[in-house]
């Protein structure tokens, strides 16, 4: 047994280290929301490459703050960065998937896509202005629907979230007095309705109170199969959320100008009010050229074989053209010397 | 023929014969000498660094909370509003949350505890009472978060169904009780949170209470007893009597796992940062569950300042309580002896 143990182990262990030092690792922590596909593309790139990448889902505002002191390569958030924060901490963004956000109902006797909704409607319900189901704006809006005579539970998120930014966002732009009383951010103060934690939280808040709402993101609301609402867009349609719709949310956003784009309220006959892109943030200069390499490498295999993956997972990858200009933004990335770092 | 033992066997030799035969007792074996110093010094050490981590502590949650201690100073015990957006910040509603959930799991975990130990040491049968004791222990090591889910699953739906609608309805127009059961019946909030955090705080009471019950000397309870005491004097007068430490120190680990639980009640209390009724139906929220799930995104300044404020506001609920119940003992310690 003895020359088992000096020649093989030291082997195994030297086959370990051979294995780690071929590809470069990268750390990325961040939203919650984009956490299921940038896990499953970072197990199919292991399997392809043998490079690992970690990513943490932490929440948006705790990845900013993790990608602005450093301690991840790179970071993620549903809510984007204003040109001039990216430029204060010398940080560049870029989108890689789309999503929306899906009000969700539960209701005795609704089916999904039965009930209608303005944003001004929405809003109010969220304001506490409408308490019931059977208000008479409601009943306006969905003629012939059969709206009970029940209290409003109204759900939304306790804790800080991109989704909640693009929910809260949307509603500003559509409901004055949503503005004006409570803003968009990743936590406000909401002036009704009870806190589920996380998209999960909130879906099990919809599903076990009855006359109930909440939002959710839309891969959360196609999985547990939530009653889902029609809402109205701004070429006044009312669109059911969708693919097709979120793309068509994304089409309309002038990204060659900036980057910082919500997808909320955007016009066209088919887009869904409530989409958002998803955002990576790396630093300009980088300490570590390595690891962005290692990342930005990461990311361009992402794209180039991802995107059945992450239709897989519900959400929508970026169109070809965006792409192309997100690759042109990688160029920026660059390490100490002023070389770009290098993504083949 | 004697049987005698040889005249060198250890019994017949004295221990004098194998020291020599000065008398002096065998000189003393210092085979580490430096060992004491080095105990002494650990033991030092583990104590001072005991204080000096709670003083770290405290100075740190200090530091932390400095520019929300600045900016509100006391009045930030009786603000209400908690505005992420427009960064005003006040703690009522949290400390309210903390402290009525607590107090509802008291109200209902005391009395149960107690119970459960009279029964496990004065009434129960032989057979019952091992079971039944590790059952207890059993529900005080199932893990919070799991008692979270339970709650909203579960708990919060029977909850909902049948005690919260029948409670309103039939105390609807009463005026007092009215108001405390006005809330939306859907099983969460602060009496649920309440309800749950008791039955995770009795297994803590409930077993504290126990084992002190148990060693009263049996000298005491049988003197009751042959004074014509029932078994209720016999626990009221003498058992309890005796075991006030104890019972009030349980009573204490079970406030302080209630003040500080976070998983179980940020999943059934609502999280909502409104403090606009007294009903214990209404959802709530409480420091330790707002802290859970506003602390990882919560902006530098102000939002992460106000954060750590509520943090250090419970290390200081949970000091008072403690500093009461010291206050308590040395009270009924001062009625000891003294005619009821």
């Amino acid at each position: 047994m003895n020359w088992m143990s000096t020649r093989i182990a030291p082997t195994l262990v030297l086959a370990c280290f051979a294995g780690g030092a071929v590809a470069q690792d990268a750390t990325g922590a961040g939203a919650t929301f984009p956490a299921p596909v940038y896990a499953k593309w970072a197990d199919a790139y292991n399997k392809a490459t043998g490079a690992k990448i970690n990513y943490q889902s932490v929440g948006s505002g705790a990845g900013i703050k993790q990608i602005t002191s450093k301690t991840v390569d790179f970071g993620a958030s549903d809510m984007p960065l204003s040109d001039e924060e990216l430029a204060k901490n010398g940080l560049i963004q870029f989108p890689t998937v789309i999503g929306g956000v899906v009000p969700v109902v539960n209701i005795q006797g609704i089916k999904p896509g039965q009930i209608k909704l303005t944003g001004a409607l929405l809003g109010d319900i969220y304001l506490g202005k409408i308490t019931k189901w059977n208000d008479a704006a409601l009943v306006a809006a969905n003629p012939g629907v059969p709206l009970p005579d029940a209290a409003i539970s109204v759900v939304r998120r306790a804790d800080g979230s991109g989704t909640s930014f693009i929910f809260t966002n949307y509603l500003s732009k559509v409901n004055p007095e949503w503005k004006a009383k409570v803003g968009e951010g990743t936590a406000v103060n909401w002036p009704t309705g009870a806190g589920g934690k996380g998209n999960e939280g909130v879906s099990a808040f919809v599903q076990r109170l009855p006359n109930s709402i909440g939002y959710v993101e839309y891969a959360y609301a196609k999985q547990n199969k939530m009653t889902f609402t029609l809402l109205k867009n701004q070429a006044g349609n009312f669109v059911t959320p969708d693919d097709e719709n979120f793309k068509a949310a994304a089409a309309g956003a002038d990204w060659a100008r900036t980057f910082y784009q919500v997808l909320t309220e955007q016009p066209g006959q088919d887009t869904w009010p409530i989409s958002g892109a998803t955002f990576i943030m790396m630093h300009k200069v980088q300490d570590k050229p390595a690891q962005a390499s290692s990342a930005l490498k990461f990311f361009e295999w992402a794209f180039n074989n991802g995107d059945k993956m992450a239709g897989e997972l519900e959400y929508v990858p970026l169109p070809a053209s965006l792409k192309t200009m997100v690759r042109k933004q990688w160029a920026e990335v660059k390490d100490g010397s002023g070389k770009t770092v290098s993504i083949n | 023929m004697t049987a005698t033992l040889p005249a060198t066997h250890p019994l017949q030799e004295s221990p004098m014969d194998r020291v020599g035969s000065s008398n002096n007792p065998p000189p003393r074996r210092r085979q580490a000498p430096w060992a004491d110093a080095v105990f002494a010094v650990l033991a030092h050490g583990a104590a001072w660094l005991t204080l000096a981590l709670l003083a770290g502590i405290i100075g740190s949650l200090v530091v932390g909370a400095a520019p929300a201690i600045k900016e509100y100073g006391l009045e930030f015990l009786i603000r209400r509003e908690w505005d992420p957006v427009q960064n005003r910040y006040g703690g009522l509603v949290m400390i309210y949350g903390t402290l009525m959930t607590s107090f509802i799991a008291l109200l209902i975990a005391v009395p149960v505890s107690f119970g459960i130990a009279l029964f496990l040491t004065e009434l129960s049968p032989g057979w019952l009472k091992r079971p039944l004791g590790t059952a207890i222990e059993l529900l005080a090591a199932i893990p919070s978060i799991v008692y979270g889910m339970w709650g909203l699953l579960v708990f919060g739906p029977i909850l909902s169904t049948f005690v919260q609608q029948p409670l309103q309805k039939a105390f609807s127009g009463v005026p007092l009780l009215g108001t405390l059961v006005s809330g939306p019946p859907v099983g969460i909030g602060i009496l649920s949170a309440g309800i749950i955090l008791a039955i995770m705080v009795i297994p803590f009471i409930a077993a504290v209470m126990r084992d002190v019950f148990e060693v009263t000397p049996p000298m005491l309870k049988e003197s009751a007893y042959a004074l014509g005491s029932t078994t209720w004097e016999v626990v009221y007068r003498v058992v309890l009597p005796y075991t006030k430490t104890g019972v009030i120190g349980g009573i204490m680990l079970g406030l302080g796992r209630a003040l500080g639980e976070t998983m179980a009640v940020t999943f059934v209390i609502g999280n909502f940062n409104q403090l606009d009724s007294l009903s214990l139906f209404q959802a709530a929220n409480s420091i330790t569950s707002a802290l859970a799930n506003e602390f990882a995104e919560a902006g530098e300044g102000l939002h992460q300042a106000s954060l750590i404020y509520l943090g250090l506001i419970l290390f200081f609920i949970t000091f008072v309580v403690l500093s009461m119940s010291k206050l308590l003992l040395a009270r009924l310690q001062r009625n000891e002896g003294t005619r009821a």
